[in-house]
C-alpha cells in the first residue's frame, strides 16, 4: 500500500478546516471495506487519509417523528441492531444487510456505499425509493442533495473539493407505507448485484396506491429513480395489471451493459421481475391484501 | 513520502498491547508481525474470504480490512483467545473448537482460526441458529477443503451444548 498520514479529526469543524487544507487527494476512511481495497490495489492513493469516525454528526443514528438520521459513519451492523428502523424502513434494512459478508457489515457504512458511488451498490436504490437526502457539509456551510442526485457516475459523487457527507436523512414513514429492495445475484451471498430494485409505496384505507417511489440499480452507470414505475402503481390497488405496468416502465428505464455478472438483455428482463417482486413485497407490508 | 510510525495500545484477549506501526499496517499486519498472533490467517486481502476475522469492541470484523490506527483504545478478540489456559495444563477448549474436531470440520486449517471468531460472534448473538442463519452468518468464510457442511453440523451442535449448559 501507498503510503499516507493518518488523521482521526474529533469535530465537524476539524475534518472542514484540514479537507480545505488538505485538498481534493485527502481519502475520507469510514468503514474502509471500500477504501482498503483500493488502497491496496492501487486504485486509490491519497497522502492523507482522514478517518471520520470519531466525528459525532456522522455517528448520529436516530429515528423520530421528523424520520430517520442516519449518519454518514454509522456501520451496516450498528443499523442492524435498530428494531425501530427496521420496523419504519425494511426495505433499507434489507439493503444493508445484503452488503458483502458479516464481516463486511461490521465496518462498512451506508454513507460510504453511497459515496463510493458504484452502479450495483445496494443501499442506493433503496435510499431513492425512500426519498432520502443526502446533507453534506462544507467550508461555505451545508447543503442537501436528493440521493438520485449524489451520485455523478461510476464512482462519482457531488461532493466537492472541501466537502464531506455528513449524515442521510430519510422522510418519516407514512402510515401504511412500506418499502422493500431486492437484488439478483448468482450466489445467495458476497457477490455483486446484477440487477437491484427497490420500491416504496402508500396505500390508503381501501388498498389503493397513492404514492410511490422506485429506483433500480446495476441497469445503469449509476442508480436511476424511475418515476414511470411509480405512475404504474398509483392510482388504485396494485393489481396483476398494475405491477405488469410497473415491471413494463421497469424494462423501458433500464439502460444496462452486458458483463461478466450478465448481458444487457438479462438484466433488462430481472429489472422488470424484481420491481414486480419488491413492489408486490412493499404493498404486503403496507397493509395490502394481495 | 512515508507516513509516521503511530503508536497504538489496544487489549487483545484481555491482554493490553500496544505497537508502533506505520499508518498503512493493517490490522492483520499487527496481529501476525508485530504481535506475531499468528493464528488469524491472510487468504485475500480483500474481505472476501473471512480467514483474517476478528472480533472488535465485540463486532465481527475482517482485520484486513480495519487499518491498526484505527484500533487505539480498542478490545480485539482473536483465535488464540478462544481456549483457556491456566497454568501447565492443557488449554481448555471452546467448545467450538472440540466441536470442530469431533465433526472434523477442517483438514488444512487454513480457514478455521476465521470460522471459529465468526462461529464464536454468531453464538454470542443468536444462541439458537438455524441451519439457513448459520449458513447465512457464515457466508463471509470460505473454506476450500470441507464444502461446509461439517462445519454447520459443528456449530449447530455446539449451540445444542452450550444452550443446555446454561
Amino acid at each position: 500500500m501507498h503510503p499516507f498520514t493518518y488523521e482521526a479529526p474529533t469535530s465537524l469543524d476539524a475534518v472542514l478546516s484540514r479537507l480545505g487544507s488538505a485538498g481534493p487527494r485527502a481519502g475520507l476512511l469510514a468503514g474502509g471495506t471500500d477504501l482498503l481495497v483500493q488502497l491496496r490495489g492501487g486504485r486509490a492513493a491519497p497522502p492523507v487519509v482522514i478517518d471520520v469516525k470519531k466525528i459525532p454528526e456522522l455517528r448520529r443514528l436516530e429515528l423520530d417523528d421528523s424520520g430517520l438520521r442516519l449518519g454518514a459513519a454509522v456501520s451496516c451492523w450498528e443499523l442492524s441492531r435498530r428494531d425501530d428502523v427496521r420496523s419504519a424502513y425494511p426495505g433499507l434494512m434489507e439493503a444493508a444487510e445484503l452488503i458483502g459478508s458479516m464481516q463486511i457489515q461490521g465496518r462498512a457504512t451506508v454513507g460510504g456505499n453511497l459515496c463510493n458511488a458504484s452502479p450495483a451498490a445496494d443501499t442506493i436504490p433503496a435510499l431513492i425509493a425512500l426519498g432520502a437526502r443526502a446533507v453534506l457539509a462544507g467550508a461555505d456551510g451545508e447543503r442537501q442533495l436528493p440521493v438520485e442526485e449524489f451520485v455523478t457516475g461510476p464512482g462519482h459523487n457531488a461532493l466537492r473539493p472541501g466537502e464531506l457527507l455528513v449524515e442521510l436523512r430519510v422522510p418519516p414513514a407514512a402510515e401504511r407505507s412500506a418499502d422493500a429492495y431486492l437484488r439478483f445475484t448468482p450466489r445467495a451471498e458476497m457477490d455483486i448485484a446484477v440487477v437491484g430494485a427497490g420500491v416504496s409505496v402508500t396505500l390508503d384505507a381501501s388498498g389503493g396506491c397513492t404514492a410511490a417511489r422506485a429506483a433500480l440499480g446495476a441497469v445503469a452507470e449509476r442508480a436511476l429513480l424511475v418515476p414511470e414505475i411509480a405512475e404504474a402503481l398509483i392510482g388504485g390497488p396494485v393489481d396483476a395489471e398494475a405491477l405488469e405496468r410497473a415491471a413494463a416502465a421497469a424494462r423501458a428505464a433500464a439502460r444496462p451493459i452486458s458483463d461478466k455478472r450478465g448481458t444487457a438483455d438479462y438484466r433488462t428482463r430481472l429489472a422488470g421481475v424484481l420491481t414486480r417482486r419488491a413492489a408486490t413485497c412493499a404493498v404486503q407490508r403496507a397493509g395490502g391484501a394481495q | 513520502m512515508s507516513g509516521r510510525k503511530l503508536h497504538v495500545s489496544f487489549t487483545v484477549n484481555g491482554e493490553p498491547a500496544e505497537v508502533l506501526c506505520e499508518p498503512q499496517q493493517t490490522l492483520l499486519d499487527v496481529l501476525r508481525d508485530e504481535l506475531r498472533l499468528t493464528g488469524t490467517k491472510e487468504g485475500c486481502a480483500t474481505g472476501d474470504c473471512g480467514a483474517c476475522s476478528v472480533t472488535l469492541d465485540g463486532t465481527l470484523v475482517c482485520s484486513c480490512l480495519v487499518l491498526a490506527a484505527e484500533t487505539d483504545g480498542s478490545t480485539i478478540g482473536t483465535v488464540e483467545g478462544l481456549a483457556v489456559h491456566s497454568g501447565e495444563e492443557a488449554p481448555e477448549l471452546h467448545p467450538l473448537q472440540r466441536k470442530f474436531l469431533e465433526h472434523a470440520a477442517l483438514q488444512c486449517g487454513i480457514c478455521t482460526p476465521g470460522f471459529l471468531i465468526a462461529a464464536g460472534s454468531l453464538l454470542e448473538h443468536n444462541p439458537d441458529p438455524s441451519e439457513a442463519e448459520i449458513r447465512y452468518w457464515l457466508s463471509g468464510n470460505l473454506c476450500r477443503c470441507t464444502g461446509y457442511d461439517k462445519i454447520v453440523r459443528a456449530v449447530l451442535d455446539t449451540a445444542a451444548e452450550m444452550r443446555a449448559a446454561t
